[in-house]
Order: C-alpha cells, then sequence, then structure tokens
C-alpha cells in the first residue's frame, strides 16, 4: 500500500475519475504539460491525451465559465485555478450561473462542475496565494464547498465531488500538500459529501475545524490528551453543505466547544458554527463557544504569516479558557 | 507622431472587415439575392415570423404596463436580427442568448406562454419544452460567451455536427467575458458563432462611449477568427452571414463573429424611459430604417405581399399571442417548494428545517411584507 502525499491524493483521484468515466475533464492552466504547479495534474495529458487534460488560455473567469457550458452539455469539468486569490475571478460564473443552472431552468440544465483551488496561508508564497475564501464561497446557495484535510480524504472526497451532479468548489489545503504522508488505496470508493469526520473521541471538549489547522488541531488534542484533557476532533470537510448534526451531538456529550479557523472571523464558517450551536445547541453548552481564527486583518506576505496564522499556543489558550469556564 | 527611423519598416498585420447588406431602407435590392432567397415567396416565412415578434412584444409590454408582467426587455427593431439568426439554426445547435432574443427564442421551439412565464417571474419559463439544450435567458451581459465556449469544447469533443451560437449586445464587447471567450474558441477553433446585436444603446451609454472602434466586428481579427458586419435590418443579410458562420462551424473551421448593425426603437427595458438620454428625432431617423417595413416593401414589390395578406397575418399573430397571454396568465404560480427541491439533484436534509418553516410561514400568512 502507498503512502503518498495529499496532492499526490488529489491526482490519484483526478486519474482514477478520469480512467473511470470517459466525460471527466481536466483543465486549467498549466495542467498539461507542466502537470500544474503543484503536480496535482501530473501525468494526466499522457494518460489520457489533450483533449481531456487542457492548458486553457490564461483566463480564470473563462475556465469557470467554460467549465459551465461543458457541464450542461453533459461532460464533468474539473477546473484548476492556480492560486486562492485567482479565484476570486471566478465568482461571477460561480455564484451567477454555476450555483443556479439547475434552480432558473427547473432542472433541465444542471452543472456538474468541480472547481479545485489552493487554498490558505503558510508556504510562504507571493501575494494572493494565501488566500481563504472558504466563507464567501460556503455562503452561496447551491453549490457544495468541500475541504479536505488529508491525503484519503482528499481521494475519497475529490471523487465525490467529481460524481456529484451539482457544482462543487474543492479547496485544498497548500501547507498539507506535502507536509506528510499517509496510506491510500485507489479503490475508486468516494467518501460522503454531507457529513463530519470525527477524527478523535474525547469528552471533555470538542475541537471543530476543517483545513491546515486539522493537524495544528490533532497536535494540540494529542499534547492535552498527556495532560488527561480528552478532545473530540471533528474535521467538518464539507462546508457546505455542512453536518451541523454530528457537531450539535458531540457538543451535547463535551459540553464544550472550540472552533478553529485560519480564516479571518468576521462571517466566517467558524461564526456560522457559533450561531448554531447558540441555536440548536444552547441549552447543552457548560462554556461559551470559543473561536480560534485569523484576526480581521489582510493575510500578510511570507514575513510576517506565522504572526497571522493561528498556532497551537492559541489553540491551547482557548482550550484552557473553555476548559476553566465555571 | 514622431516619424521614426527603422532600419526597415514591414506590416505585421492588416485587415478589413466587410459589409453585408441586401435590402436597403425602401426594400430593394442593391445586390442580387443570395440562393435561399432566389424566389421571393421563400422569405415568406421571415417575415410572418417577424410580425409575430413584434406583435408578441407590444402585447408582453401591454402587460407589463398593465401589472400582468415584470420587467421586460423590447426587441422592437430586432426582427431581422431574430428571425435571420432563428430560421439559420438546427434543431440540434446550442442557443445562448440574452434578456432581448425572444424572437429567435420564439423560432427556437420556446412558447410565448413559456416567454411570458419567465417575464412574470416563474423560473419554470426556462424550463422549455421544445428546445431541451438552450441556455436560459442570461442577464448578466457577457456571460454567456464562457458558456457557449464550453458548450462548443464539448461539441468538438464529441465530434458532433452541432454548433454553439451566442447573442450579445454592443455593451458586452467592453467585457472581459467576451474578449476571453472569442480568444480561447479561435484558438481552439470552436464550433461557435458570437453575434452582437449592435442597437447603438447599452441602456444609456451610445455606441460612441463604448469603444473606439470603427466596427464591433473587428475585435474578432485580434482574437483570430473571421468578423463581419452586416445591416441588421436587412434579413436576407443577417441570415446569410449566420448561415455562412454556421457552415464553416459545421465543418470544422472554427468560430466567427458577427457584427448587425441595428437600433434599439424601445426604451431598454419597460423600467427605463429613454427619453431621458437620448434625442426624439433619432429615433424617429431610426424608425426610417427599420426591419418589417423594409421587407414588406420587397415582398409587396415582387407581388408576393398584398394587404389582405397582411390584414390576415395580423389576425392570425394576434389570436396566437392573445392564447398565449392567457395561457400565462391561467398559470398557477409555483409552489413555494419548488425553491427548495430544485436547488440540488437531492433536497439537503440539512435544509428540511428551513424548507418545513418557509412552508408554514406560506400557508399561514403568505406575503406580508411592504412592496
Amino acid at each position: 500500500m502507498a503512502q503518498i502525499t495529499l496532492v499526490e491524493a488529489v491526482n490519484l483521484a483526478l486519474a482514477r475519475a478520469m480512467a473511470d468515466d470517459p466525460e471527466v475533464i481536466v483543465l486549467g492552466e498549466d495542467v498539461g504539460r507542466d502537470g500544474g504547479v503543484f503536480r496535482a495534474t501530473l501525468g494526466l495529458l499522457e494518460k489520457f491525451g489533450p483533449a481531456r487534460v487542457l492548458d486553457t488560455p490564461l483566463a480564470e473567469n473563462l475556465i469557470a465559465g467554460m467549465s459551465i457550458g461543458m457541464a450542461a452539455e453533459g461532460l464533468k469539468p474539473v477546473c484548476e485555478i492556480q492560486f486562492s486569490g485567482f479565484s476570486y475571478a471566478t465568482i461571477d460564473q460561480i455564484i451567477n450561473h454555476a450555483s443556479r443552472m439547475r434552480h432558473r431552468t427547473r432542472g433541465r440544465l444542471t452543472c456538474p462542475m468541480v472547481l479545485r483551488t489552493p487554498c490558505g496561508a503558510g508556504i510562504h508564497p507571493p501575494e494572493h496565494h494565501s488566500e481563504s475564501p472558504d466563507a464567501m464561497f460556503a455562503h452561496i446557495p447551491g453549490i457544495r464547498v468541500v475541504y479536505p484535510s488529508s491525503p484519503r480524504r482528499a481521494y475519497g472526497l475529490l471523487l465525490a465531488a467529481i460524481r456529484d451532479p451539482d457544482p462543487v468548489v474543492f479547496l485544498e489545503p497548500t501547507r498539507l500538500y506535502r507536509l506528510f504522508k499517509e496510506e491510500v488505496i485507489d479503490d475508486g470508493v468516494a467518501l460522503p459529501l454531507d457529513s463530519c469526520f470525527t477524527l478523535r473521541e474525547g469528552t471533555d471538549v470538542t475541537l471543530v475545524t476543517w483545513g491546515a489547522m486539522v493537524y495544528e488541531t490533532l497536535q494540540v488534542a494529542d499534547e492535552l490528551s498527556a495532560q488527561g484533557v480528552s478532545c473530540e476532533v471533528i474535521d467538518v470537510a464539507t462546508l457546505k453543505i455542512m453536518d451541523m448534526d454530528t457537531i450539535l451531538a458531540s457538543v451535547a456529550r463535551t459540553g464544550r466547544c472550540v472552533i478553529i479557523t485560519e480564516a479571518p472571523r468576521h462571517c466566517s464558517v467558524a461564526s456560522e458554527i457559533a450561531a448554531s450551536l447558540a441555536d440548536e445547541g444552547l441549552l447543552t453548552l457548560l462554556a461559551p463557544v470559543a473561536r480560534v481564527t485569523a484576526p480581521d486583518i489582510i493575510v500578510p506576505l511570507p514575513r510576517l504569516e506565522q504572526n497571522y496564522l493561528p498556532g497551537r499556543a492559541q489553540i491551547h489558550a482557548a482550550i484552557r479558557k473553555t476548559l476553566e469556564f465555571a | 507622431m514622431t516619424k521614426r527611423n527603422f532600419p526597415t519598416v514591414t506590416t505585421a498585420a492588416t485587415f478589413q472587415i466587410e459589409y453585408l447588406r441586401y435590402l436597403d431602407d425602401r426594400g430593394r435590392a442593391v445586390t442580387p439575392l443570395p440562393e435561399f432567397a432566389a424566389d421571393p415567396a421563400a422569405l415568406l416565412r421571415f417575415y410572418e415570423a417577424m410580425v409575430l415578434m413584434r406583435s408578441y412584444d407590444a402585447k408582453a409590454i401591454a402587460l407589463q404596463r398593465t401589472g400582468q408582467l415584470g420587467t421586460y426587455a423590447s426587441m422592437l427593431g430586432k426582427e431581422a436580427v431574430d428571425a435571420g439568426v432563428g430560421f439559420a439554426m438546427q434543431k440540434d445547435d446550442v442557443f445562448l442568448c440574452t434578456y432581448r432574443d425572444n424572437g429567435i427564442q420564439m423560432l427556437r421551439g420556446v412558447t410565448m406562454r413559456e416567454l411570458l412565464l419567465y417575464w412574470g417571474g416563474d423560473e419554470r419559463g426556462s424550463d422549455f419544452a421544445g428546445p431541451r439544450r438552450d441556455f436560459p435567458v442570461c442577464i448578466t451581459i457577457a456571460s454567456q460567451c464562457l458558456h457557449a465556449v464550453g458548450v462548443a469544447y464539448a461539441i468538438k469533443l464529441r465530434k458532433q455536427p452541432r454548433v454553439a451560437v451566442c447573442m450579445i449586445g454592443d455593451g458586452a464587447t467592453s467585457k472581459g467575458d467576451f474578449y476571453e471567450s472569442i480568444n480561447a474558441a479561435a484558438a481552439w477553433k470552436l464550433p461557435v458563432v458570437f453575434f452582437i446585436t449592435n442597437n447603438q444603446w447599452a441602456i444609456s451609454v451610445p455606441r460612441s462611449t463604448q469603444s473606439a472602434a470603427a466596427t464591433l466586428a473587428q475585435k474578432s481579427i485580434a482574437a483570430g477568427m473571421p468578423g463581419v458586419q452586416v445591416d441588421g435590418n436587412d434579413v436576407v443579410a443577417v441570415h446569410q452571414a449566420v448561415q455562412d458562420a454556421l457552415a464553416r462551424a459545421r465543418c470544422g473551421d472554427g468560430p466567427t463573429l458577427i457584427e448587425a448593425v441595428t437600433y434599439r426603437l424601445a426604451d431598454h427595458t419597460t423600467a427605463d424611459d429613454a427619453s431621458r438620454y437620448r434625442p426624439p428625432e433619432e429615433v424617429a431617423a431610426a424608425w426610417k430604417h427599420e426591419p418589417i417595413l423594409r421587407l414588406r416593401n420587397y415582398l409587396s414589390e415582387a407581388g408576393v405581399w398584398n394587404k389582405s395578406r397582411e390584414e390576415a397575418l395580423l389576425r392570425r399573430c394576434n389570436t396566437e399571442v392573445q392564447a398565449a397571454a392567457q395561457a400565462y396568465l391561467d398559470t398557477p404560480p409555483p409552489p413555494p417548494e419548488q425553491m427548495f427541491d430544485q436547488l440540488y439533484a437531492v433536497a439537503p436534509a440539512a435544509y428540511a428545517a428551513q424548507r418545513a418553516a418557509l412552508l408554514e410561514n406560506a400557508q399561514a400568512h403568505g406575503s406580508d411584507h411592504a412592496g
């Protein structure tokens, strides 16, 4: 069994989906001969040919918009937006067209497309490469937003996204692309798009997170375990449509919840989870819901990146405060 | 400009844009008509369709003015474009349109009831029973050009003899969506026709403010595809240009950009008052070029049309339009749960509570907001 990185798992899922279904098309900037700037599409051109692995002209809006046209004709486009900040150029097409094609035609035309983009900070890149647009996409009705945090989940969730009959924005945690390896079985089995993943069971506090912050959150849970604190860790993974039931059930058991995200706080996915806990889980809470987030500032250039990203110390502090609340 | 002394001065590229016109303002042939129009009787179906479009247009405005239809974008003055394009397309082609292309949609098999349903604020109006693969009306400007590229790519990938036809207005040629689309379509040699209805006005912004280019058709040159300008009030010219472009696309020769020069005789929409920004003399002058009178003059002169046929046609159109309007008015509003049930392929369990709350509120209170 192969131990592979997250970006290799993305590549494996793409190859699998293309081999299984001739309607699956990969398109984007430099996805062909170059194999993608992160090498997520490596080898696909050689395997499936230039008609199914398209290097597009340099135009993100085109990539998203033409994917909608392809999808309406029954293809299954999986487009890559090279860097997270470039995904903003696609939002017009995603919000005005991809998300509502089914609805506005009463199901006559649909949009089974996947828009993949790297997401998040921490790899010391130039400006516009470290964005966290998860909440922006998650606010759009009619699409799904998926954000895996391990090679296995990247493989299974990407397969699910490609097979899903509706548009999916698939955010890939750049920082985790090559951070660790995991055994991934290329069995073509998809993971569900409507449930959280409980990565660790615990009784004292529920830690809710997604994307690259899952990594630090699990480290913190390990560290606290040695101190006798039992953390339940939930990877939300499907930010839209979100499985709030799993989070509510967990918090009902632990009575305490810390939500961890690297996106800015205001109107973040963390805010939505906190609000839902207030709506539906208030009486199960023993302490206020805490949010560990980036501040409401612009993601900085690399020299200050580590000051911007929430780290283990902040997670520890938030958990401690939550546990100490009477 | 400073004269520069380069050692050698050569020309990197030159271009010219042809202008196509067969019938002048008075309906006289300025050049022999093309094959499809050699028999004047062959143009009768164009004329009849154009008159039906104008009847429909007038009815839609009347419905809006009497509070029975939402905001509507009139096609007045654009009937030659619609008949010329609509009759050129094959059933299996894919049509991507703006909000002012109802005439072409009618020829594609979209019913007037469906069109009125759409303008009346009902998504079911875009669930065409006829052309199932045609795109719904695109309100955001030039977005559909990108969709057309994707459609045409799919067609080419599958080696099908179909073509995507994408309509835009003069204002849309200022948008990145348009440039990105024509650039990619030509680079991949896709089976797509981009058709600009240049009606001189993008709401209140005139063509002269929109672009310094002498023609909009020449934007094709930068993309690397042929472009042609046609008299958009001459149905023969429009039809011929579209036929040529479709033939090129169908045999693998790639995309074409057509600019039809016409005039928006009506307000931008029923929510607009064009007298705020354009002089009445300009509109009055434009009426002298309008497409229906021109074709009627030609047909009458050719002896295939007369007053009694005209009256019979108007009666027929009126009956058809009235019936469609009644069918639209008789259609009950869609059930509110459709807002949830058509959002995803499978209604998400996570939204069940929101759905139930909406239905409960709709049943208990209906609409109780102001406005």
